[in-house]
């Protein structure tokens, strides 16, 4: 005898029904509220849980708690080149990447062309960090479930990939090191082997980590079938990135909109399978990101041996004034599609940078993946969308 | 050991005092070492040296240098919480995980009170555990609290019967619940033990025992109660200073209790693996809190190796699969014994 839940109506929402019962049985809900200080909602989000027990009814997400006025800081006076450092900010697991977009939507503007070797080295930084971003996701993703040790291997792993930045720019987390039309620094001489080395003790890692968690059979357990996101309500949203693509949907800008060189290279989107549970659960987009990291590794692979030489900072401008213009340019980074909306007014700063940030519109089909899931269910699907909260708030 | 102590004493209640508080003498000093090996488990199997640097050799002292904080600590009482249970529910907590090392016996020569219902008053005063936890979330005047407290509630209760049936198949072959009587009846060599007697039906019993254990004192993949990703803490959210040592000192000597339960049934308590070779008084301490320190490692790497299950999870786990199978084990051994003897 299965008790079913039934949302039909407003009076009786959160009842069940139990076959041979008759009136649909109702109990109390309690509203539950999780965060901004809770260890398992990834910063400073706070979830309005409705609960009827164990069971979560409604969800309602909170969020302003880390804004910083991301767009109105690149409103105020300062310079097109000023803004790289608060772009870093907003996703700061992945701060190459948001460089990356900003600085291609500025060149757009300027319509300058970059050196060969400053476009080679942005996409293997860009790949590092994504590897390095889902490596935090995957780690905490493990956490949140309650798999403590994939965490610090991950995070073991994503040291290695600190360091080659390290050594490049001298940060770790923040590096203002895409530039507009170039680079901040030139890499240093044993740049190709660091990477070279990483990339051969990186892959055998992968296989570690699948063994460890992602085939653990109450991993399985504890995500498949659970969050499904089916592919049209996933489009509905707009939701991009791993996300997105756990659904099923073959959508990557780097094979779909190619920017940079990213056509020149090789490479597979992992899509979502459905391979243990139901397309579109946790478990998909988990698998997305696992598999992401290998292909990233076949791009570094690609890219390292092919670095022309040259200047990386010869197509830098002193002074960034582009004409009054409008342009939307998106990239796809480790957490989806970022999107720079640019209105240029003639000065030496922009009149509106616009963000249309992936964790943002991601975070905005979370009720509709928890409504009926367990509590310890929302963590679970909160942690596979895979937000940074400097990113949702700005 | 209580025949000595009174022909040098001549003192019955003091003899008594000083036999209760020999527990005591264990239970503290295991936490302390259990919660910094734990420490240095966790650590080395995830890359890190863990503590090192307070007391020197690898910083043995961390676990003392953290209860002396913990004492020194404010005791926070929550404005909203209610004041008495919420005082009172640690004390609780410890006094059931405390009571039930009182049958246990550490050597042939010591077990704190040789009763002749041993397993079963083990099994029913670490109960006392549930009613400790469901005060301290009821109290808290917390929801997160609550919500690990009703899950405990639930997880404990469920889990005990699993845990009883299994340990049931032992008595009906001893035909004792006196746990001395248990680990006499497997004295000799090491297939005595009676994980290796009427296989297989044992050897399940003693896996699923071990693993209704581990949903007993809360450890991954059971740690539900106060699974710290999804409850913040559970029960023991609102708790600092040193009542939350006391559930944390309550939770390492359950710990050690199940474990020392789980060796005394089935790995031959303090019988020596090599029969009549180091074997004695002593020697039987060693064997004894060896088998259990096995256990407790057991715990350990398991908590450091696996994810955490979900709710409706532990209770399919408990219900149909555990209890199922060890009323075949109930059944199964019942039949053999009747059958052979």
């Amino acid at each position: 005898m299965e008790a079913t839940l039934t949302y039909t109506d407003e009076k009786n929402r959160g009842a069940v029904t139990i076959p041979g019962f008759g009136r649909p049985l109702r109990s109390e809900e309690m509203v539950l509220n999780m965060g901004p200080q809770h260890p398992s909602t990834h910063g400073v989000l706070r979830l309005e849980l409705v609960v009827d027990g164990e069971v979560v009814v409604d969800v309602i997400p909170h969020i302003g708690y880390l804004h910083r006025c991301f767009e109105k800081h690149a409103e105020a006076m300062i310079n097109y080149q000023q803004i790289i450092p608060y772009a870093d900010r907003m996703d700061y697991i992945a701060a190459m990447n948001n460089e990356l977009g900003y600085a291609i939507a500025c060149e757009k503007l300027l319509k300058i062309k970059v050196p060969e070797r400053v476009e080679y080295i942005r996409v293997i930084m860009a790949e590092l960090q994504r590897i390095g971003s889902h490596l935090i996701a995957i780690g905490t993703y493990g956490m949140d479930i309650g798999a403590f040790t994939p965490f610090l291997y991950c995070f073991r792993d994503r040291e290695r990939i600190l360091d080659i930045f390290e050594q490049t720019c001298g940060a770790r987390l923040l590096y203002n090191y895409i530039w507009i039309g170039g680079l901040s620094h030139d890499v240093p001489a044993s740049f190709v082997e660091k990477v070279k080395d990483f990339c051969k003790y990186y892959r055998p890692n992968i296989k570690e980590l699948n063994d460890l968690l992602s085939y653990n059979k109450i991993f399985i357990e504890r995500t498949a079938n659970v969050g499904v996101l089916p592919a049209e309500v996933a489009i509905n949203y707009g939701v991009s990135g791993p996300v997105l693509r756990g659904s099923g949907v073959k959508w990557d800008l780097r094979k779909n909109d190619p920017y940079s060189i990213y056509d020149r290279f090789d490479f597979e989107i992992p899509v979502g399978k459905g391979l243990v549970g139901t397309l579109g659960d946790c478990w998909d987009r988990y698998m997305v990101r696992v598999h992401e990291m290998e292909q990233s590794l076949n791009i570094i692979e690609q890219a390292v041996d092919k670095i022309p030489a040259g200047d990386v900072q010869s197509a830098v401008p002193k002074r960034i004034r582009p004409d009054a213009a409008e342009l939307y340019i998106r990239t796809e980074t480790p957490k989806g599609e970022l999107g720079y909306y640019i209105v240029a007014d003639g000065t030496t700063s922009p009149a509106r940078v616009k963000v249309r940030p992936p964790c943002f519109v991601n975070l905005s089909a979370l009720p509709a993946m928890c409504r009926g899931a367990m509590i310890s269910d929302v963590i679970a699907i909160l942690g596979s969308i895979d937000i940074v909260l400097g990113e949702v708030d700005r | 050991m209580k025949e000595a102590l009174l022909d040098l004493l001549h003192n019955e209640i003091l003899v008594y005092v000083l036999m209760a508080i020999v527990p005591l003498l264990w239970i503290i000093p295991f936490a302390l070492f259990a919660v910094w090996w734990e420490r240095k488990i966790s650590a080395h199997m995830q890359d890190r040296l863990g503590p090192m640097r307070v007391g020197g050799w690898h910083g043995w002292a961390q676990t003392i240098a953290d209860i002396l904080k913990l004492i020194q600590k404010e005791d926070i009482i929550p404005t909203a919480a209610d004041k008495r249970l919420f005082i009172l529910s640690p004390f609780v907590v410890f006094i059931g995980s405390y009571a039930a090392f009182a049958a246990i016996p550490f050597s042939a020569a010591y077990v704190g009170s040789e009763i002749n219902i041993g397993l079963f008053y083990v099994i029913s005063i670490s109960s006392l555990v549930v009613i400790g936890l469901l005060m301290a979330g009821w109290s808290s005047n917390n929801k997160w609290s609550l919500f690990g407290a009703m899950r405990s509630a639930a997880q404990i209760v469920s889990y005990e019967i699993p845990v009883a049936l299994s340990l049931l198949a032992v008595i009906m072959i001893v035909g004792s619940f006196d746990l001395q009587e248990i680990n006499r009846a497997q004295s000799g060599p090491i297939w005595h033990w009676f994980v290796f007697q009427k296989f297989p039906f044992l050897f399940i019993a003693a896996i699923i025992y071990f693993v209704a254990s581990l949903a007993e004192v809360n450890r991954t993949p059971f740690d539900i109660p106060e699974a710290e990703s999804e409850l913040v803490a559970g029960y023991h959210t609102e708790y600092s200073g040193m009542k939350f040592a006391l559930f944390f000192l309550a939770e390492y000597a359950n710990m050690f209790a199940v474990s020392a339960i789980a060796s005394t049934v089935f790995l031959g308590g303090w019988n020596s693996p090599f029969s009549d070779f180091m074997s004695g008084p002593l020697w039987g301490a060693f064997w004894f809190i060896a088998k259990g320190m096995g256990f407790v490692f057991l715990q350990m790497w398991l908590r450091w190796t696996l994810p955490r299950l979900r709710v409706d999870q532990l209770m399919y786990v408990g219900w149909k699969v555990l209890i199922p199978f060890s009323f075949v084990i109930v059944i199964g051994v019942g039949f053999w014994v009747m059958l052979t003897r």
